[in-house]
């Protein structure tokens, strides 16, 4: 880790976020860098060509998506930032080749929940993006095979959306307790 | 009848009550984290078989007591309540570890709240998950029951709160408790 850390500081080599604000200035919302951990926040139209370009520049080669996921802010209060849309999607990528990790949030408006699919360029994307849709209710335009992955077809509603009542049952069989 | 009769009869359940007790064929339905300690009751160290129970018949047509090991979600109470109709009469069901007592902690959208909603439950082994010593304990009282020729056929209404043993009693959380949240403008 600390090997990491000195290396890139090294003048000449960028991090990956240095090298998305060279490329994307004016489209990076906002980045943060905590203890190496690279964050940047940017606009649901930039997504695509954003992830194209982690993808695809060999310097950075960021060929695995960890993690996809989404965050409700209904309810937010605390924190340093007021935030301005209900959700926030995350997305984490990893260079196998790099040993490097960079974390993508696109904020999602609550009255148009729709973000582009990534699932042709990562694979993974395909069931992370059915369990964002099927707990928060985010659609992935573009996506080959959009339906909820954990829960049953039945079920009405998108059940981590902060404003699903907690104790509201929808049993397929048996009592509403 | 005669007494003689009543005499025989009598024993005859004694004798076919003795013989089902110490040949259980059970069908083990693991579904989570309950499913390890199923496994170390039933490894050699503990050994189930001493009691009978030791040979798992993965057919529900072939069973007779239903070992419930672990959460069930609401997506797979069906599948859940296909496989006890499958079973053969007379039929007993355990109900192993909080989760399939009562729900446990998983007081939330996807886990029943207890497996005694949807088929009725014989013996309750709690704890998350329960020791082995335990489950044994949960087996011999099983075995008690099959010896006396019982079996339970209530299912719980978690309104009424009729079916469920004092003690584990759930609550109903539908009275009064649900208010949806309108978002905030
Ligand atoms: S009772 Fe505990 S150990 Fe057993 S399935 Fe539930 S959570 Fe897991």
């Amino acid at each position: 880790m600390t090997e990491n850390h000195t290396t890139s500081k090294q003048p000449g080599i960028l991090t990956p976020l240095q090298r998305l604000q060279e490329k994307f200035s004016d489209k990076i919302i906002e980045s943060h860098v905590f203890r190496g951990d690279e964050t940047a926040v940017i606009g649901l139209l930039n997504l695509r060509s954003v992830a194209r370009f982690l993808k695809e520049t060999p310097e950075m080669d960021f060929n695995f998506l960890m993690d996809l996921t989404a965050v409700d802010y209904l309810f937010y209060t605390g924190g340093r930032v007021q935030k301005e849309f209900r959700f926030e999607v995350v997305y984490h990528f990893f260079s196998l080749k790099f040993n490097k990790r960079i974390r993508i949030k696109v904020p999602v408006d609550e009255k148009n929940p729709q973000v582009d699919t990534l699932s042709d360029l990562w694979a993974s994307a395909n069931w992370y993006e059915r369990e964002v849709w099927d707990m928060f209710g985010i659609q992935f335009k573009g996506h080959p095979n959009l339906k909820r992955i954990l829960m049953y077809d039945q079920f009405e509603g998108h059940a981590l959306r902060k404003d699903y009542p907690f104790n509201k049952r929808q049993p397929l069989i048996g009592p509403i307790n | 009848m005669s007494s003689a009769g009543n005499f025989f009869t009598s024993k005859l359940d004694d004798a076919i009550g003795w013989a089902r007790k110490f040949s259980i064929f059970q069908y083990p339905f693991v579904t989570a984290c309950c499913g390890m300690e199923y496994m170390s009751t039933a490894a050699a160290h503990y050994d189930v078989d001493r009691f009978g129970a030791g040979f798992p018949r993965f057919s529900p047509r072939q069973a007779d007591v239903l070992f419930v090991v672990g959460t069930i979600s609401h997506k797979l109470a069906p599948v859940l309540k296909t496989v006890y109709d499958q079973m053969c009469e007379p039929k007993w069901v355990i109900a192993f570890g909080v989760c399939t007592c009562t729900g446990g902690f998983y007081d939330n959208y996807a886990t029943v709240q207890g497996i005694d909603t949807i088929i009725p439950v014989d013996i309750y082994i709690p704890g998350c998950p329960p020791r082995p010593e335990n489950v044994i304990d949960g087996l011999m009282k099983l075995q008690e029951k099959i010896q006396k020729n019982e079996q339970s056929r209530a299912l719980y209404d978690p309104c009424s709160k009729i079916g469920r043993p004092d003690g584990i009693q759930g609550k109903c959380s539908t009275e009064g408790k649900i208010k949806h949240i309108e978002p905030a403008k």
